[in-house]
């Protein structure tokens, strides 16, 4: 199964691996979300959804479909 | 007069160029519309050393040049064209130190439109608490550029940043990234077709052009070769971009910032820890939001009352140093009223704009929408909606304006359809007079009474109306579009005073002047139609009104004249035209009267029943006694009665009755479709519902 940003728990750091081009926004890329950049889980809203993230040392939050689609490397 | 120097401020959202903008022009500035559409243009003047004076734009916040949105567009349209009038002789680039290596993709990007820029890292006091360093003059060098490391909060380095944009013309031009590096194959076509022109300005106008189709082809005529072929090309040459941007940036940053993340202080994550906590998060904004509304409703009633009192005292003053006649009449009994209808808007809008910068400002909004963005959801809104709607229970106008930072455009149009609904403060004098008539004050219980359980309903109905309308909207409206939601989560500041007060002071001129421009129109035409009739009757009430109360004299004959002349003018025989179509709903002609001028502003009902009932004064007490007496012709008991009560209420609730909603939501949506369906449907709905309402009760 592909690990992904959905499946991070609180806490917990990866590497990006691999984005699928066409469902990611550009601006997210441009917010640093790129294959090699780290990201961190600080905090999901209830239901796990949206996701509180440092991707590259910027803060952000996306939607839970959308952290399914960036496949992850847990370190 | 000296030559200004056009400088342009850009920067990523949350990197504080706004408060860069306002330590460099001061309250020398001004805000207006970029022509045609209705992004915010702000811009003013600034003094420079030597004498020179500087003119700065300060451009929306955009994270790059590839926009995705129409504010963003409007940075790239202005520097891609050299004869546009705001071109600008340097480009300033504002980043926050916090974020740097996020903010310099933005800068490489305008560097390589040979733009001279100079980078501004903000935030300056904030290196220590988080542990960083950084080597200017290595930064300088491998950036090719100059910069100012300041702290707008603190004022300090505002100085050096003068200084360096007298002297752009020093200013290095060279290109950061090798645009070829992006897609060698296609890139070196483009340079042999066009061997003289910037790379990557040629790359960005064949894309603009594929993304919005509005820039000017002429600009450079791109042949048919490099038409990007599907959108999944460009996005992997765009992507490759960013990849190639973020390489460089890592090298530059390696060697000139460094970050001792054992210095940081872990402020933000403490914070962020109990704000965004799956309990006390929702638990400390709700008690937010409760302290608003206390502060909304009791702070900004003194100032109220005293426009209130202030206006009636300019009339009294106007009408007894004036000549009576008609031209006078108009003045004191339809411009100046007209006028204190839009002033007495003034504090509360003016208290909610204040505790929304300070929330933005403070970075605790992103949190909220945070928060809420699941549960909006599911009703076809976003996070985004919170503020809106929250807005809303003041005043509508505001509301529809904050809609702005929804990206999803389906989202932000349900938005602004529903946000209506929400209890505006305008419905509250109607729905106090209406429930101390016909809700009994009894109490339930210990605390609560039925009359502010009636209240609170109300303001529940209103919220969930506007939810349940989205929800059904969601499910009719088919617009197609990106469904993507990325919000930066910023560092948690304290609000400067200054952005917070320019903010306010900018948000409500917006108001006074363009929905105070309809509100005043309005009142006009109401006074015309009330002041003037179409026969004998009205012309002559005085004398048949003497006839038939020979008893009568002073103050009471005054009224009872007045009521007489409303009853046979314009807007009299227009009640009597409309009362077939309010009859069954339980209203005679006056209230009908009372909701036709109730759709200048709601509140306007209470003002005109009160002339209506010939009762001289507004006082609140002496009009529900009046009310109170009035007979229902058809049944014979009072008029005011349970059901004609909640009927009433009920279409107070969900009527479109507010001209200057209307007017906001043509000029955020572009068209008077949207605004017509509103009208429409809302009013349809509130008809509907308060006929069945009273035909059940009655």
């Amino acid at each position: 199964m592909k690990i992904t940003i959905a499946n991070l728990k609180k806490g917990q750091r990866a590497l990006i691996k691999e984005i699928t081009s066409e469902i990611i926004p550009l601006k997210l890329l441009e917010m640093g979300c790129l294959p090699g950049n780290e990201v961190e889980l600080i905090q999901t809203a209830p239901f796990q959804c949206p996701m509180y993230l440092t991707i590259n040392g910027s803060h952000l939050a996306i939607r839970r479909e959308m952290a399914a689609q960036i496949e992850v490397e847990i370190i | 007069m000296a030559k200004q120097i056009k400088v342009s401020l850009i920067g990523n959202p949350n990197t504080g160029k706004t408060s860069v903008f306002n330590l460099l022009t001061g309250l020398n500035q001004q805000v207006g519309n970029y022509p045609g559409i209705t992004v915010e243009k702000k811009e003013g003047i600034c003094k420079l050393p030597r004498g020179v004076k500087a003119h700065i734009l300060d451009l929306p916040g955009t994270y790059s040049l590839n926009a995705s949105s129409l504010d963003e567009n409007v940075v790239i349209e202005i520097l891609l064209n050299k004869k546009d009038k705001d071109f600008p002789d340097v480009a300033v680039v504002v980043s926050d130190v916090e974020n740097l290596k996020r903010n310099l993709l933005l800068f490489t990007q305008i560097k390589d439109l040979e733009i001279p820029t100079i980078l501004v890292i903000n935030m300056a006091d904030r290196m220590r608490s988080s542990g960083i360093s950084l080597d200017i003059p290595l930064l300088e060098k491998e950036l090719n550029t100059k910069i100012a490391l300041i702290s707008a909060r603190k004022n300090q380095g505002i100085d050096e940043l003068k200084k360096l944009i007298v002297a752009y013309g020093s200013l290095s031009t060279k290109p950061c990234v090798n645009a070829l590096t992006f897609a060698p194959e296609y890139f070196n076509r483009l340079q042999k077709a066009f061997p003289k022109q910037s790379l990557y300005k040629l790359w960005l106008v064949i894309t603009q052009d594929v993304n919005f189709r509005k820039v000017d082809k002429k600009k450079s005529s791109i042949t048919p070769d490099f038409e990007i072929k599907s959108e999944s090309e460009l996005k992997r040459f765009q992507q490759k971009e960013t990849i190639k941007r973020y390489q460089f940036i890592n090298g530059v940053l390696k060697k000139g910032l460094i970050i001792d993340e054992k210095a940081a202080t872990g402020m933000r994550a403490r914070l962020d820890r109990v704000l965004t906590h799956k309990f006390w998060g929702y638990f400390i904004f709700f008690a937010i939001l409760l302290f608003i509304f206390q502060a909304i409703y009791d702070w900004s009633s003194y100032p109220m009352d005293l426009i209130d009192e202030g206006f009636a005292w300019l009339s009294e003053v106007t009408k007894s140093g004036l000549p009576s006649g008609p031209f006078v009449d108009l003045i004191t009994e339809g411009i100046i009223p007209g006028l204190g209808g839009i002033v007495i808007f003034i504090p509360q809008i003016a208290f909610l704009f204040l505790f929304i910068s300070i929330l933005e400002e403070s970075g605790y909004m992103s949190r909220v929408v945070f928060l809420m963005d699941r549960v909006m959801r599911r009703f076809g809104l976003s996070g985004k909606s919170v503020v809106p709607l929250v807005s809303g229970t003041a005043c509508a106008i505001p509301a529809v304006m904050a809609t702005r930072n929804i990206e999803n455009w389906k989202e932000r149009l349900i938005t602004i359809l529903v946000v209506p609904f929400t209890t505006c403060s305008a419905r509250l004098p109607v729905y106090l007079i209406i429930i101390s008539l016909v809700i009994p004050n009894e109490k339930v219980g210990w605390i609560f009474s039925y009359q502010s359980l009636t209240l609170m309903l109300l303001y529940f109905l209103g919220f969930g109306t506007a939810v349940g309308s989205a929800w059904i909207l969601n499910k009719i409206l088919k617009i197609k579009s990106k469904t993507y939601f990325v919000i930066e989560m910023p560092g948690y500041k304290l609000p400067l005073l200054k952005n917070v007060v320019i903010n306010v002071i900018e948000k409500t001129k917006a108001f006074v002047l363009g929905a105070g421009k309809i509100i005043l129109a309005i009142s006009i035409v109401l006074w015309v139609l009330a002041s003037f009739g179409p026969n004998d009757k009205f012309s002559n009430a005085a004398q048949i009104v003497t006839e038939k109360y020979t008893n009568l004299s002073g103050e009471e004959l005054d009224q009872k004249i007045a009521s007489h002349k409303l009853e046979y003018s314009f807007i009299g025989y227009a009640g009597k035209a409309i009362e077939p179509i309010v009859a069954p709903l339980g209203y005679d002609w006056k209230i009908g009267i009372g909701i036709i001028s109730s759709f200048a502003a709601r509140e306007v009902f209470v003002g005109t029943l009160a002339t209506i009932y010939s009762v001289g004064s507004d006082e609140e007490e002496t009009i529900k006694n009046r009310m109170k007496a009035e007979v229902n012709t058809v049944t014979g008991g009072p008029l005011f009665n349970l059901a004609s009560g909640i009927s009433l209420l009920l279409f107070y609730a969900f009527a479109m009755q507010c001209m200057s909603t209307l007017a906001i939501v043509k000029r955020e949506t572009n068209s008077w479709k949207w605004p017509m369906a509103q009208l429409i449907f809302m009013s349809g709905l509130a008809y509907g519902i308060a006929l069945i309402v009273y035909q059940v009760l009655k």
